[in-house]
């Protein structure tokens, strides 16, 4: 084990900035692009059954 | 193209595609999952510090993979764009369009990494030598590829045109993997070598391969996901569309 407290994990030897600044922005990256994925899909699906539902209307 | 057409292109359809990545997607997206958990877990809790950088080295578990996969993304990229293009396979131009945003993603974090990186232990943010400009055009690039793609209205024209940007783009792959050989450089040389044994320490090297791994098995679930939206998207009129289950129901939102 590397680090004798939480804090100590933090600090990461005066590093945390750079060293959290970097974990940190490859986490946001990954879940901001999976949420934008997961609402993106979501329209889409919504659209496509909105055309279903307005082709059934005309073409009964 | 037509006498293997209908045996073994079958299996580039769109739609079935659509039904094999239902399957793969949850696999792909544990080991992603389990492996970076696992690389990040050595990198800080069994690597030891290192002598002449303290923790901030601990920057190369995401750095490094990020770095690699913004080059192997866009080999995979253009791959696909000019397989798409040479033997017509609409898929496969769709699997290039479902890399694009994911390279460029982890193109843009081997930058910001390499910059919060390169302030503590070079003494600033950036320098325009040959490793961090040419990753920089790699950026500029895949930027390039999809502003591209939806500035063409006809999609297969724009797939065309992707794919001939890609392939001109190839040539900046290898420059940036050998410019810290070619030039004297500020960016240290390759942290692991296919000649020679690594010059780490094998739990600090074992982190970094697991997070590389979690990473690239992360991309590519996240890149197909990404291409079953665009198949949806292209394929919205074709009557196996509409007869998708997750279509059926208002609620449905599988």
């Amino acid at each position: 084990m590397n680090w004798p407290n939480w804090e100590a994990f933090w600090a990461m030897g005066g590093y945390g900035l750079y060293v959290w600044g970097s974990v940190g922005a490859v986490l946001l990256f990954i879940v901001a692009e999976l949420v934008g994925l997961a609402l993106s899909r979501r329209a889409l699906l919504d659209d496509i059954r909105h055309d279903i539902r307005s082709e059934s209307h005309r073409t009964p | 193209m037509s006498v293997i057409g209908s045996t073994f292109w079958q299996y580039a359809s769109p739609q079935r595609a659509y039904a094999l990545s239902a399957r793969l997607l949850p696999l792909l997206f544990a080991v992603a999952l389990v492996l970076t958990v696992a690389g990040l877990y050595v990198g800080f809790f069994i690597a030891p510090t290192d002598h002449q950088q303290g923790e901030a080295y601990r920057i190369i578990f995401v750095h490094v993979p990020a770095a690699w996969l913004s080059m192997l993304i866009y080999l995979a990229m253009a791959f696909w764009a000019v397989l798409g293009w040479v033997f017509n396979t609409r898929l496969s131009s769709l699997m290039a369009r479902a890399l694009a945003p994911t390279g460029a993603a982890f193109t843009f974090l081997a930058l910001w990494t390499g910059a919060l990186w390169g302030k503590p232990t070079w003494g600033t943010w950036w320098v325009w030598d040959a490793r961090l400009t040419s990753e920089l055009i790699l950026l500029f690039l895949y930027i390039g590829f999809m502003a591209l793609q939806s500035a063409i209205d006809d999609p297969r024209r724009g797939d065309k045109a992707g794919a001939l940007l890609a392939l001109v783009g190839v040539v900046n792959i290898p420059i940036i993997y050998f410019s810290v050989k070619w030039w004297n450089t500020l960016h240290q040389g390759a942290s692991i070598s296919f000649k020679a044994a690594p010059t780490m320490a094998s739990t600090m090297l074992w982190g970094m391969l697991l997070c590389a791994l979690g990473l690239w098995a992360y991309a590519i679930a996240v890149s197909l996901w990404r291409l079953r939206t665009l198949v949806l998207e292209r394929e919205r009129d074709a009557q196996w569309v509409a007869h998708l289950p997750e279509l059926q129901t208002q609620e449905a939102h599988a």
